[in-house]
């Protein structure tokens, strides 16, 4: 028995929009739920509507976008390149992202054009995206993307950590959690203002691409012989992973498997088509980081617990769940 | 400089033995019988070796002791050889004493021990008491009690200085460095703030030692000094976040001072300058405009 497509999206939403408003009440201040509300809609409280407006509310806002966009991210490459394993964060995209912006930051580069920060990312993120598709393209197997994934996500992750441990800046090499596992620890507005346009303009791109994924299904030649242009699909594809993968990385460092997670726990429900897939999936992503981003603060509120902690967590025995299956179904 | 406060609040407690045996000035000075060739390891022990010891008798400084971010005594640095506390080179320097931290180099002091150095160690002060002790042990260990004793007087002097009208009002500060960390109770930051006649937020929320203070607490707590320390360049994410624009009511109406990291780690007789900057900041806020001024 399936949910019909408009109720599931229905349920999800109100599953995201109920995580939203959870993520709004939780913190270290112990605000009551009256006095949060009150200080949220109404201003009440000098120090409350602070906590709630310019701390809480950009951190529930980033949660659920960046939950999004890795989540529709996740579900248009699984789509294009036909492999359940295709993530953003498992393919170094992600890593590509936080190599740019950490380029960004700490030359003190973002200090002086802001936009830089959005912009480098997500030039980490395409480059990064053009090479997987160059090395391992939409015919090529499994393996040889999630290989070429391993060895870009190596190299990023190392190239990082030497650019955060040469900074001369004391500081620099602490944060290194930061850009490996993300946070949305005490993120503002003005990180909100950075990704959002980026964000929204990658996920218009992937809306896009929906269609052209659902013909893919049917086979490369199939699908051009339908009128897909795979050139634009794939720019579109690239385009919309970077702008969307790399604003959320530059704003809140690198969260891994939720892109992976989300897109499976939804394709059945959505009888498997990928157009159908990509809002559910952008849904769902945005559920799971903000149960992630609650829990964190639940587990160890003190403690600055990463993100990608706990989504690693959940995500990697998902992940040897799903090698494991498509092992058998190699042999 | 976190990494040094976080040290502070492991050693809560006053240091052992060294302190009495330092202070009593039991064992007068012999000179014949004081280390000739010394080598320090750690910055703290850097700066109190620089300030104590005789000419000639210091051998070596760590490199940070030269990073006028980090020491003081930056400029006297340079007349020192610069270690950077590996066991290698400082066994090469043949030294009749090494200095270290109790935090620091853990594997390169061992090793220096097991190759039969005389090797003392001082971990970071966790208030004044501790910074006469460690001054007063240097100075037994170095053969130099009475030039310990001066620069505790001094530090003693400085202090009392600074206690000026401390009693009147205590405003409520609070100390927030990079990457949301902060001091509470039993940490040398604490007993700066107290002296400079500033009650600590952080201690009044209960935190111990060096512990993060979420920005959603501090700003719950409307204090009206923020001391931070100042930023480095180029930046980092973590020095960001005090520019978090939930701070900006809170800084435009309370003080806001940066302290030089410098005279915070390791307090020598230093922390006597960052107590008077304070208080200087509390004069300004109480004096009546609210706002402190950019204390040095």
């Amino acid at each position: 028995m399936r949910l019909p497509y408009p109720w599931l999206l229905a349920a999800l939403g109100l599953l995201v929009a109920a995580l939203f408003c959870a993520s709004l009440l939780i913190g270290p201040a112990g605000l009551g739920l009256a006095d949060g509300l009150a200080a949220l809609l109404a201003g009440r409280g000098e120090a409350e509507t602070l906590v709630m407006r310019e701390i809480r509310a950009p951190r529930a806002v980033l949660g659920l976008m960046i939950g999004a966009t890795l989540g529709l991210s996740g579900a248009a490459l699984q789509g294009y390149l036909r492999n359940p394993l295709a993530e953003p964060g498992l393919l170094g995209v992600t890593g590509a992202a936080s190599l740019g912006a950490v380029a960004a930051i700490y030359t003190g580069l973002s200090l002086l054009i802001p936009l830089a920060l959005p912009l480098m990312a997500l030039g980490g993120a395409a480059l990064a995206a053009l090479m997987l598709l160059g090395l391992a393209g939409a015919r090529g197997g499994a393996l040889t993307l999630i290989l070429a994934g391993v060895a870009l996500s190596a190299l990023c992750g190392a190239l990082t950590a030497l650019a955060l441990n040469l900074s001369p800046n004391p500081f620099a090499a602490t944060e290194i959690m930061f850009w490996m596992m993300g946070s949305l620890a005490d993120r503002s507005w003005l990180h909100v203002q950075l990704a959002a346009p980026f964000m929204l303009a990658g996920w218009a791109a992937l809306a896009v691409a929906g269609r052209g994924l659902d013909a893919l299904t049917l086979g490369e030649d199939a699908a051009a012989s339908l009128g897909v242009r795979l050139d634009r699909l794939r720019l579109a594809l690239v385009l919309g992973t970077a702008a969307s993968v790399g604003a959320a990385t530059a704003v809140a460092g690198g969260v891994g498997f939720v892109g992976l997670v989300a897109p499976h726990l939804l394709r059945r429900a959505v009888g498997a088509r990928p157009a159908r897939l990509l809002p559910a999936a952008a849904l769902g992503g945005a559920a799971l980081l903000l149960a992630a981003d609650i829990a964190v603060r639940l587990v160890a509120p003190e403690r600055d617990l990463k993100l990608g902690v706990l989504t690693a967590l959940v995500g990697a025995p998902f992940f040897l769940r799903l090698v494991l299956s498509t092992r058998r179904g190699l042999a | 400089m976190v990494l040094a406060l976080a040290g502070a609040a492991v050693v809560a407690s006053a240091l052992p033995s060294a302190a009495e045996s330092g202070g009593g000035g039991a064992a007068p000075a012999r000179p014949d019988h004081a280390p000739r060739r010394v080598v320090s390891m750690n910055l703290c022990t850097d700066q109190m070796a620089m300030l104590l010891a005789a000419p000639g008798q210091l051998h070596s400084v760590s490199w940070m002791a030269s990073d006028p971010r980090a020491s003081v005594l930056h400029d006297r640095a340079g007349a020192y050889v610069a270690n950077h506390g590996r066991a290698e080179e400082i066994f090469l320097m043949r030294p009749d004493l090494i200095v270290a931290g109790a935090f620091t180099t853990r594997e390169s002091v061992s090793m220096l021990r097991r190759l039969g150095f005389r090797v003392e160690e001082f971990a970071p002060p966790a208030g004044f008491d501790g910074i006469r002790a460690d001054l007063r042990r240097m100075g037994a260990l170095l053969g130099r009690e009475a030039r310990a004793e001066a620069l505790v007087a001094e530090l003693d002097a400085g202090l009392e200085a600074a206690r000026a009208g401390a009693d009147e009002a205590r405003p409520l500060a609070a100390l927030r460095y990079a990457g949301a960390w902060s001091s509470g109770a039993g940490t040398l930051a604490h007993e700066i703030l107290d002296a400079a006649g500033l009650r600590n937020l952080g201690a009044e929320l209960g935190l111990v030692g060096t512990a993060r203070l979420p920005l959603e607490r501090l700003v719950m707590g409307a204090p009206e000094l923020l001391v931070t320390g100042r930023p480095f360049s180029p930046p980092s994410l973590s020095e960001a976040e005090v520019r978090h624009p939930a701070l900006a009511p809170l800084l435009s109406r309370a003080g806001a001072a940066a302290i030089a990291d410098a005279r915070w780690v390791c307090g020598a007789p230093f922390a006597a300058g960052a107590v008077a900057d304070l208080a200087a900041a509390r004069r300004t806020l109480t004096a009546g405009d609210g706002r402190g001024g950019a204390a040095r």
